[in-house]
């Protein structure tokens, strides 16, 4: 689908539309329905849109898959190093009120940290699982 | 209203379930299962589980559907014709979906307030997650602070699944598969 003009023009456009749509689902899952699971499969489709149309080597090149697959796994540590934050705080595993001075606001600043690690993780894995599926007919 | 709307989602769901069953054409199949799980969501949406419903539209009908186009690219698109029929696998599906329905005789009816689950720790979040956690959403409250290890449990799982499709799809060593190819 690489000569498709209209095509092309469209998807440039609606890349930055999604991608705006995934963190406005990742930043306001706390007020409306949402959050890091529904955000990172929101950005991810924006990388597959991209894929689709313009090719797996134009996509690789800003997605490198070893910072795709090293963000895999940041997600998980940044989830779990927000629980070790709260130990280190003098709390338990994963309280957030021990974050900050004002429990409410340690709540808050747990939700953000933890829905972002999801967010990353999810976003990552869904592009890597892609990413995988695409280049295997790439080889062949 | 909202009754003949849901018994229509319902019919809908139904007639495309058997309609995947019935198809020979495996592209077809996939994108009319897209199709299901668009109507999965809003049957979600109808029964107010908005955030199930998100996720069942971004992930069923978007993602779900790409990969399984691109495993049919890797295969082929076309379903091979079953060699001998029998009316074994019938019998066991009725049977079994005849339980399940038996089985729901006696649960609660929908939105029962006297059922079990809404009287164990759902009043306690509901009372007190406005002035302990500031979250107007609440699902947001209960996924990622009173219920925050089963989310990590959850974002695990996920990091797990991807792990295994990455070896097994060999992505993690391209040069290592092309010396294999030559």
């Amino acid at each position: 689908m690489r000569f498709q003009l209209v095509l092309r023009v469209v998807t440039k456009i609606f890349i930055p539309v999604i991608l705006l749509f995934a963190l406005y689902v990742q930043f306001h899952g706390d007020f409306g329905p949402g959050g890091g699971f529904q955000a990172g499969v929101i950005f991810a489709a924006a990388f597959v849109l991209h894929t689709l149309v313009f090719g797996l080597d134009d996509t690789q090149r800003f997605a490198k898959p070893p910072l795709v697959h090293a963000l895999i796994a940041l997600g998980v540590l940044l989830y779990a190093g927000t629980g070790v934050a709260g130990i280190l705080k003098g709390g338990k595993f994963l309280e957030y009120g021990v974050l900050q001075h004002d429990p409410v606001h340690g709540q808050h600043l747990g939700i953000l940290l933890i829905e972002l690690g999801v967010g990353l993780t999810v976003a990552a894995v869904m592009i890597a699982i892609f990413f995988a599926f695409a280049e295997r007919r790439y080889t062949e | 209203m909202i009754e003949l709307l849901d018994g229509l989602l319902l019919v809908f769901i139904a007639v495309i379930a058997v309609s995947i069953v019935r198809v020979n054409n495996l592209f077809a199949a996939v994108v009319i299962a897209s199709f299901f799980s668009l109507l999965s969501a809003a049957m979600f949406l109808l029964l107010d589980a908005v955030d199930v419903a998100f996720t069942e539209a971004a992930v069923g009908a978007g993602i779900t559907t790409v990969l399984a186009i691109g495993t049919l690219i890797l295969t082929k698109s076309t379903e091979k014709k079953a060699t001998r029929r029998s009316l074994w696998p019938l019998l066991l599906v009725v049977l079994t979906g005849a339980a399940l329905i038996y089985g729901t005789v006696d649960m609660p009816h929908f939105g029962d307030p006297k059922a079990p689950i809404h009287q164990h720790v759902a009043p306690r979040y509901i009372k007190d997650s406005p002035t302990e956690i500031g979250v107007p959403n609440m699902v947001t409250s209960v996924l990622a602070s009173y219920r925050a290890f089963d989310t990590l449990g959850e974002t695990t799982v996920v990091f797990t699944a991807a792990v295994g499709v990455l070896l097994l799809l060999g992505q993690v060593w391209p040069k290592r598969l092309e010396e294999d190819d030559t």
